[in-house]
């Protein structure tokens, strides 16, 4: 990594390996706050007739967790392995365009301090109370978001932050499919690749198909609330269904954006400390490029409730339970991996098996929601809050662990403690399964979810308790895995190039790798080219190396992101001026970008 | 500028450049598509008029689609100009197509205040919602187009528009052709389908 200190060496930076470190802190700051919301949102629960918090404050914690640990913690935290580890791994320099991957970065960082905004804003738009955040969910139907019902500046936040987050997820989609596809090393073939990679190829595809389609349907709604135009509006024709089907037509791909780096970095971890080749390495990397593209066609089961007719719902609770095969492959796949390998149980192999068990079970109750008669049962009860929980807390979140426990060394040249990794795997383990196995049973018993509170006649008080036992559970986890972090910066264990035996390119470098990774890019003969016998090869010594550039900072791709914002509070505040300083700032900013004296 | 790019060993031999903006005209597929799929879901169901055949002149609009039409062919021209290193022609070519887009961007202004003058806005009903968002997303990337042609233009100006960076131009060119065929699109879909 660059040695360069300073604020702005970091605030010019290019290096794929510190905009990595950037996405990860940030995100992680973000998934601690979106953490606080899933536990002020528990201790109400805790009993019946909660009067913790308001239900107006209620649903905004709601609305803010979901939107948070989507968009602000999960998604960037796949970024920071995208970031870091998949230049590593095809034999790169960089990526393909590493200011483009800068601009990513910022405008990430200030969409989410946009968004969040909205909890102190208050003030500024005489709301009477300090916090106006987003509130109608994180997937804001309509017209819960129209003007006449929501009056205060709580979806514009919402809607102008998530517009700027899509600017960020797009840039980096592109960057990332021509980084793969593009800076390959020499005989890095396709089916060489790592699976990681691999996933990230697909997750970017997946991103920049899907990303439009969102930014169609929040334009809509910004010119139903700023121009008065009826697009979710039944009154003048309009259909409020008509945002569900775009905004589905998102979120169903966005769900495996979620999830496919997750498979990707399990696919990485679990033949490291198995001893053992990936079972069926072709058929897994295929089953994510058909979860990719079937990911595009189930998208209706979330609108079964609708009532789309028998046709529509049977069609895509067929294609839901088709679905279920590509991923039913992958997971026999890693099962047959671990079959008969010397396995090594350390922190991010145990975070691997949990992902495997925990998104099984996941993967299950999602294939029960593919019944539409089910489905219309368990529609917008806690079945569903259970559902989407082990599949992006079980699933994502213990994948990401397992990068993150796998992968440190790497980025940081030391090994996070073992000891205290199991008890973050202990704690986290025990907290989910406490807290979202009984959300089963309370929604089959009846009760909606986001619901401020409940009166204790629904039967369902000991199983919330429970509930909210494992959440703040999974918070002492968190807890002792920040506490890790902590001591690793100066007690950690020294990593060397390998501590795990990894058999792909990243292990074959310093931990962290010099600025420019690799000092001769290697030619790579095989798939697991440090575990085959035509290995890269050492550098012979007193070999000269041939000379190489690396990029220079620049600060056009933080000045251009800082226009986004602006050109935000213009609507926000209706003050028109300031959409102009904003363009004025984009364009600044691109034109100077564009003439750099910059090489690539 | 620098063309780096062009001369860095890519895997597949495609410039990476050219590659990211492909995936982006990609990308724009699906926004348009969106847009598209909206404008035909509210299609005949504004509840008050005025209604497409009450607004729409199909001669005019023929006229700038036309304009937009030769606008690729002066592209094309263009191009072609700066890859021989034809320096002079290449001002000719890129200042003609700038030139016609901003046309077609005039002809859209005089159809917008028309419209409004025929009363039909934003808020009349679904059909001008829809038709504003969508022609007016598409004006907006005309726009753009517009900007970055006459950069190119003035960097021709300038002399330092030469063979070796015609990538940027082809680049410019891949754009304006995408956003000529969706205008293509949304005229056979908005106004000669009817």
């Amino acid at each position: 990594m660059s040695r360069a200190q300073g604020l702005v060496s970091w605030l010019t930076t290019t290096d794929h390996k510190r905009i990595g470190l950037l996405y990860f802190y940030t995100a992680f700051c973000f998934f601690l706050v979106g953490g606080l919301e899933a536990l002020v949102i528990r201790a109400q629960l805790a009993q019946p007739d909660g009067h913790l918090v308001s239900a107006e404050t209620y649903n905004q914690l709601f609305t803010m967790h979901g939107t948070t640990m989507i968009f602000l913690a999960l998604m960037p935290l796949t970024a920071s392995f995208f970031n870091y580890i998949v230049p590593l791994q095809i034999g790169a320099r960089d990526v393909a365009f590493p200011r483009l991957n800068a601009f990513s970065y910022w405008v990430f960082l200030l969409g989410g301090l946009l968004m969040n905004a909205s909890w102190v804003a208050g003030p500024l738009f005489h709301a009477g109370q300090l916090n106006v955040a987003p509130d109608a969910g994180w997937f804001g139907y309509a017209n819960l978001t129209s003007r006449q019902y929501s009056p205060g500046p709580n979806i514009d936040f919402w809607l102008f932050g998530l517009q700027i987050l899509g600017v960020s997820s797009l840039a980096a989609g592109f960057n990332f499919i021509v980084t793969i596809l593009n800076l390959r090393a020499p005989g890095m073939k396709m089916m060489r690749l790592p699976v990681f990679s691999w996933m990230t190829l697909v997750t970017s595809f997946l991103i920049i198909t899907a990303f439009p389609v969102i930014t169609v349907a929040l334009v809509l709604l910004m010119f139903d609330r700023f121009f008065g135009t009826h697009f979710y509006l039944t009154s003048a024709g309009g259909d409020p269904v008509l945002w569900q089907h775009l905004f589905w037509l998102f979120g169903h791909p966005e769900v495996y954006i979620l999830v496919l780096p997750a498979m990707g970095i399990v696919s990485e971890v679990l033949p490291t400390f198995a001893r053992k080749p990936l079972f069926g390495y072709t058929v897994v990397v295929y089953s994510g490029v058909l979860i990719g593209f079937m990911g595009w066609g189930v998208w209706s089961h979330h609108m079964f409730a609708v009532g789309l007719g028998p046709i529509a719902d049977s069609v895509f609770a067929a294609t839901t339970m088709l679905i279920a095969v590509p991923t039913g492959v992958k997971i026999f796949n890693w099962l047959a991996t671990l079959w008969g390998g010397q396995l090594r149980f350390t922190s991010a192999m145990l975070f691997a098996i949990g992902f495997i068990a925990l998104f099984t079970i996941g993967g299950l109750s999602g294939v029960t929601h593919a019944a539409p008669p089910a489905d219309l049962q368990q529609t917008d009860t806690y079945y569903v809050v259970a559902h989407i929980h082990y599949v992006l807390f079980g699933g994502t979140i213990f994948g990401l662990f397992a990068g993150i426990y796998y992968w440190w060394p790497k980025m940081t040249g030391r090994l996070l403690s073992e000891t205290l990794g199991k008890w973050h795997f202990a704690l986290m383990f025990v907290g989910m399964n406490l807290a979202f196995f009984p959300m089963h049973l309370i929604g089959l018993l009846g009760m909606p979810r986001r619901i401020y509170t409940y009166s204790p006649e629904l039967g369902v008080a000991t199983l919330n308790l429970v509930s909210t036992v494992g959440a703040f559970l999974i918070g002492v986890g968190v807890l002792v895995f920040v506490w890790n972090v902590w001591r690793t910066r100066t007690r950690g264990q020294l990593a060397g190039n390998d501590p795990w035996g990894g058999a792909t390119l990243e292990w074959t470098i310093a931990s962290p790798p010099p600025v420019h990774n690799f000092d001769v890019i290697p030619t790579v003969a095989s798939r697991l080219p440090r575990w085959t016998k035509t290995q890269v090869k050492a550098i012979p010594a007193g070999a000269e190396l041939a000379e190489f550039h690396v990029p220079g900072g620049s600060i056009w791709p933080l000045v251009t992101a800082l226009g986004l914002p602006v050109l935000a509070l213009a609507p926000l505040s209706h003050t028109l001026p300031l959409a102009f300083v904003g363009a004025a700032i984009v364009l600044l900013g691109i034109y100077r970008w564009a003439f750099e004296p910059f090489e690539v | 500028m620098t063309n780096a790019a062009t001369t860095h060993h890519t895997s597949t031999g495609l410039d990476s450049r050219k590659m990211a903006f492909w995936a982006f005209i990609g990308s724009e597929c699906l926004l348009f598509g969106s847009l598209i799929s909206t404008y035909l879901v509210y299609k005949g169901r504004s509840v008050v008029g005025p209604y497409p055949h009450d607004v729409l002149n199909i001669p005019f609009t023929s006229v700038s689609t036309f304009d937009l039409l030769m606008s690729s062919l002066m592209m094309v021209l263009a191009l072609a100009a700066v890859q021989r290193g034809d320096l002079k022609w290449a001002k000719v070519w890129l200042a003609a197509t700038a030139l016609l887009g901003i046309l077609f961007l005039c002809g859209q202004v005089y159809e917008f205040t028309s419209f409004v003058r025929e009363g039909l806005t934003l808020r009349t009903n679904l059909f001008g919602a829809t038709f504003f968002v969508l022609t007016g997303t598409h004006g907006a990337h005309v726009t753009v187009g517009v900007v970055w042609l006459l950069t190119l233009w003035v960097r021709a100006l300038q002399g330092k528009l030469t063979a070796a960076n015609a990538l940027t131009v082809e680049i410019c060119g891949l754009y304006w052709h995408f956003v000529d065929v969706v205008w293509i699109v949304i005229f056979t879909v908005v106004y000669l389908i009817q």
